[in-house]
């Protein structure tokens, strides 16, 4: 059963988004990371890059395949998280701790409330 | 309507994740595809492989049709040993690589890619209509008919005796299958039906394929499953298959492989035998291993962190005047190594080990090196 934290929230593309004040910290969920398995490399957006909410951003790949990552929010990146460059294995083991792949601070707040709640997005993946 | 394999079900059992493979649906993975690939460079992994096609060839004839149509020498096999060979057309481009065993005096047994079957079975009737003495021959595709498995790893040794025993009945001799040396193949039975086992592979590591009867793979498969599991015997899919081959630089085709590369090209002169007569192809190979060839298939791996090579990413060479001269025909993150590696094609002059090279992943370009193959060596 795919782990899908409360506090959280998702888009279709399977990235989610946590809003600390004006900042969002941004990740792949469990489903995801499940789905890829082993993920041997993150390529992260530089710090200081402008993102548009549904824009292309990052790169998660595993042996198989390379996947692009979808910025859930908009805003300026203003920390990239290295340990995951370092040790991509986090995105696997800890999708929503340890390996979450960058911070933005909010240009839109309100797109938040466009993301998926934890139940629309469980009702996503069910297939529902 | 893709085909399955007479494992099907055991795949869906184990909960193998079903992926499109060459017309076939085939599990690429049941756990992971690291955990695949090292169980089998540490202990032992099995592995579906009753999608490959089967071709029996056999009658007095059968040597010569095959010496002048295969790229090796044939005639070095005695009754009971298989060899690494290929097929290629007349302009020496490569219609598909493959294993033939003789079986006996006069019956071989060509294992031949699945993506291949029906264009090596056509390949192999047209040679057959221009054959001298076209009766002497008997020509069988068998791959319907027949299923296969392949049991890899250090550990194998251990347990494959518990799981075929007693003596062969034919093909080399031995009184047990763990006796079986490199290359040799014999046939045993199981459950009544005649099965062959050689000791071959495509993971670099120990192990042996058995083909059988497609009615008893399952059983095969079950066996070995159960006898295997307390030598941590594990299924293992194509993904782990396609890394631990491209870890010690086993071509495959379609990718180092196809009808526009000859096996000079691709590094495997070695089994182009330059004094057996003539075969399809002798001309244009003979004059690539005396004068060189435009592109030469080279292995390489990544210099530092970075995002694994993939086929069809360009490489470059370094320098003043540095451009794209090549592609990436197979490239991965190795589990081994825990480094990119791959293999591609290069101009000559950028093919000796120790060349600096680079890769082009994504519009950048990553330093890579090339290296000597295999680029996966077990320690010790």
């Amino acid at each position: 059963m795919s782990n899908i934290p409360s506090d959280l929230k998702y888009a279709k593309s399977h990235e989610w988004a946590r809003a600390q004040g004006d900042t969002a910290t941004v990740g792949i969920t469990d489903h995801a990371q499940h789905e890829l398995t082993d993920v041997v490399f993150v390529e992260l957006p530089d710090v200081g890059r402008q993102l548009k909410a549904g824009e292309a951003c990052a790169v998660v790949e595993s042996v198989k395949t390379a996947s692009d990552i979808y910025s859930p929010v908009s805003g300026q990146v203003v920390e990239i998280n290295k340990a995951v460059a370092d040790n991509p294995a986090l995105v696997n083991g800890e999708p929503y701790a340890g390996g979450w792949f960058y911070k933005v601070k909010l240009s839109q707040p309100a797109e938040l409330d466009q993301l998926m709640t934890p139940a629309q997005y469980e009702a996503e993946i069910s297939g529902g | 309507m893709l085909k399955r394999t007479p494992l099907f079900e055991a795949h869906q059992k184990l909960g193998g994740r079903l992926v499109e493979f060459g017309g076939w649906e085939m599990p690429v993975q049941y756990t992971s595809i690291m955990d695949e690939h090292l169980v089998v460079r540490k202990a032992a992994g099995i592995f579906d492989i009753s999608h490959m096609g089967e071709v029996v060839v056999n009658g007095a004839g059968a040597e010569e049709f095959l010496n002048r149509t295969l790229t090796n020498d044939i005639r070095k096999l005695a009754a009971g040993q298989g060899q690494y060979t290929l097929m290629c057309n007349e302009h020496g481009g490569v219609i598909d690589d493959l294993y033939a065993y003789r079986l006996t005096a006069m019956e071989y047994l060509l294992i031949v890619n699945a993506s291949r079957i029906e264009a090596d079975v056509a390949w192999l009737q047209g040679r057959l209509g221009s054959f001298p003495d076209p009766r002497s021959v008997m020509l069988r595709n068998a791959s319907d008919q027949m299923a296969a498995v392949a049991v890899q790893g250090p550990r194998v040794a251990e347990f494959i005796n518990q799981c075929f025993p007693g003596a062969s009945v034919a093909g080399t001799g031995v009184a047990q299958v763990s006796d079986l040396k490199k290359n040799e193949v014999a046939k045993f039975a199981f459950s009544g039906k005649a099965i062959w086992i050689s000791r071959t592979g495509y993971t670099g590591e120990d192990g042996f394929e058995v083909v059988s009867p497609a009615e008893v793979i399952m059983a095969i498969w079950d066996k070995v499953m159960a006898v295997g599991h307390q030598h941590c015997l594990q299924p293992a899919g194509l993904g782990a298959r396609d890394t631990l081959r491209t870890e010690v630089c086993y071509p495959l085709y379609g990718h180092e492989l196809d009808e526009q590369t000859t096996p000079i090209e691709a590094g495997l002169g070695f089994f182009v035998a330059s004094d057996k007569g003539d075969f399809v192809g002798r001309g244009v190979l003979a004059d690539q291993k005396a004068h060189g060839t435009g592109k030469k298939c080279v292995a390489f791996k990544m210099t530092d962190r970075s995002a694994p090579p993939r086929p069809h990413y360009a490489i470059w060479n370094t320098g003043p005047g540095a451009g794209p001269m090549g592609e990436v025909t197979s490239g991965t993150q190795s589990p081994s190594l825990g480094i990119g590696i791959g293999m591609g094609y290069v101009k000559p002059e950028s093919a000796k080990p120790q060349t600096p090279v680079e890769i082009e992943i994504r519009g950048k370009r990553a330093s890579a090196v090339v290296v000597s193959k295999p680029i996966y060596r077990k320690p010790g």
